[in-house]
């Protein structure tokens, strides 16, 4: 166990220096100089010239990259050139909307997926388990920011029952910062909800095969306690599994969420940066967002191992 | 089963399939309007007409119009043309890449490790996350947004390519091939690619549908496309404004992003299983 740990730290820490090292080449293969591109048409050539040193753009290549991955391996990811502030500082004040509207469309998905899932493998090949995996598909093919906007008009414009957009006032409650993330979060959860349903079915499937299912039901057990007692609980590994890489998919998802409802997030703080050309800001919220899904998928690998005692590294 | 031409079995396979034939059905009346929609449009997509802003969709404008008056069922044709053009140049480029990746990775075993821990990190980025990267570094526009979906999927490609290419190398006709005196560069286009064919199409298909998607999002991100150009995603961007009012504005787009990517979807599931050996025996 502990052998395969190292190993997939191993792995997992070479993945992210190839990560970096594209996060770092993404300011630099922009056409024209990124200085006087992120300074604008106003800036005077001393100006492009101070920003130039201040970035070590002057350096050699592999100079600027050294130096960029130390900066990295202290946690600083420079400062935003807009924000006047770390980028740290800027993604830390926006993490807890991100983890909140994250964790709340994960619920949902979930809450969707699985049901839906198990329902389907039970009723495999009748008109419920076709009506299913044709819901699965299409919640697959809307895209999430079109739900948002349909949501807005009719349930939060015609229907005022949830807010139209944004996080509330600085001194909003919990409870209200909830209520304005409902929306967002069903938007973000229905299409990530698609896959878990699927692997829910196919892992279900599998599972209802198996001869101890076979046994259980012929020993007398209710269908119920069959399904959900024997049948669930070895199924839930690849659904564990789905469950992460959707978990790891929606963060970037909230990108585009955070954009429809106007919510002051990572995502938000994302796009403005690129309509800004706001470099360090970009770089350091992929850095961080693709750590972050790594770091998930790792997690998920590992967990195997806790939820299930056969599987041994 | 010898006799008949692959093309013949997989038609066969389909027929038995009437959801994704009816799938492929809509998915070419959505090609014929991209192909026709310069000549089929009912109104000039670009003409405004002010005294007519805004209409819901009755009478002379079936999909309505928008906020200067120009009529949404031909600004959604003309949309088709640019999300599929779009969507298609994304899979030429994400197939070719991919190919090449794949096969040097599975056919050129110094190069595997360090292709596939590249590959690994491309999709260590989420595919959004990661286009949006690209088009902060290249600018918006059309070609540039190909060329970010472009690199964005070839991971997909190059991984599925690499897998059949390590099956395929072993396989008795490769060897015959090799003990005939066959060079590997002929090997690799000759016998080994066109095999590699179905996997790549399926593949495609499915590029083809998050390509759109994922077009849809950026341009509605106002990191696409430029605005000026109506894609769907454009469209409903633009719309955000009076959508409240006007809901036919973000509507149409939305179906058409809808109908086009479930149709793709359903028809590489319909391609999926009936190109794949071990599926057929079990059905």
């Amino acid at each position: 166990m502990l052998a395969y740990i190292v190993r997939r730290l191993g792995g997992m820490l070479l993945v992210m220096l190839i990560v970096a090292a594209v996060v770092f080449m993404i300011a630099r293969v922009v056409p024209g100089d990124p200085a006087a591109v992120m300074l604008g048409a106003a800036a005077t050539p001393e100006d492009i010239a101070a920003l130039r040193t201040r970035m070590g753009l002057d350096q050699p290549l592999l100079v600027q990259f050294v130096i960029y991955l130390k900066q990295i391996l202290s946690f600083d990811l420079g400062d935003s050139i807009f924000l006047n502030r770390p980028v740290t500082q800027a993604l830390a004040e926006r993490a807890e909307l991100t983890t909140s509207l994250t964790l709340m469309s994960v619920g949902i998905a979930v809450a969707i997926g699985t049901p839906i899932g198990i329902i389907s493998a039970v009723y495999r090949g009748r008109t419920l388990d076709q009506a299913t995996v044709a819901f699965a598909m299409l919640a697959a093919s809307v895209p999430s920011f079109w739900i948002g906007l349909t949501l807005i008009k009719y349930l939060a414009v015609d229907l005022p029952w949830f807010p139209v957009a944004g996080y509330g006032p600085p001194e909003a409650t919990f409870l209200e910062r909830l209520h304005h993330l409902v929306l967002p979060a069903i938007a973000l959860g229905i299409p990530n909800s698609a896959l878990i349903l699927r692997f829910t079915r196919t892992s279900m499937l599998d599972v209802l095969g198996e001869d101890y299912v076979r046994t259980a039901r012929a020993k007398g057990l209710p269908p119920k306690v069959v399904i959900l007692k024997h049948a669930l609980r070895n199924a839930m590994i690849p659904i564990l599994t789905v469950i992460g890489l959707t978990t790891a998919v929606m963060i970037a998802g909230a990108i585009v969420t955070e954009t429809v409802f106007g919510l002051p997030g990572v995502g938000n703080l994302i796009v403005s940066a690129v309509l800004r050309r706001d470099y360090p800001v970009i770089q350091g919220a992929l850095l961080v967002v693709s750590g972050l899904y790594v770091l998930i998928n790792l997690a998920v690998d590992l967990l195997y191992a806790v939820v299930d005692p056969r599987v041994r590294y | 089963m010898a006799s008949a031409s692959p093309t013949i079995l997989l038609l066969r396979q389909l027929r038995r399939r009437p959801v994704v034939l009816a799938a492929a059905a809509v998915l070419g009346i959505i090609l014929a309007v991209a192909l026709l929609s310069p000549w089929i449009v009912p109104y000039d997509p670009m003409k405004m007409d002010i005294l007519n802003r805004l209409k819901p969709p009755v009478g002379g404008h079936w999909f309505g119009t928008d906020e200067f008056g120009r009529d949404v069922l031909s600004r959604v044709m003309q949309g088709t043309r640019l999300s599929l053009l779009v969507g298609f140049l994304v899979v030429i480029l994400a197939t070719a890449l991919g190919a090449v990746l794949g096969l040097l990775g599975g056919y050129i075993r110094a190069l595997d490790g360090a292709l596939m821990r590249f590959t690994d990190a491309l999709m260590a980025f989420p595919d959004i996350l990661l286009a949006i990267a690209f088009m902060a570094a290249l600018g918006p526009s059309l070609f540039n947004v190909v060329l970010a979906l472009g690199v964005v999927y070839t991971p997909r490609v190059a991984r599925v390519v690499r897998a059949a290419t390590l099956v395929l190398r072993e396989l008795p006709f490769v060897e015959a091939a090799t003990a005939l005196g066959a060079t590997t560069p002929r090997i690799v286009l000759r016998h080994v690619l066109p095999n590699l064919l179905s996997p790549m199409i399926v593949q495609g298909t499915f590029i083809f549908a998050y390509a759109i998607l994922t077009e849809a999002a950026l341009s509605f991100l106002g990191v696409g496309v430029p605005p000026t150009t109506p894609t769907w995603g454009n469209m409903i961007a633009g719309a955000q404004q009076y959508f409240r009012q006007a809901d036919w504005l973000i509507l149409f787009p939305g179906l058409a992003i809808v109908l086009t990517v479930l149709s793709l979807q359903m028809v590489g599931d319909g391609l999926r299983d009936a190109l794949d050996p071990r599926l057929q025996k079990v059905t």
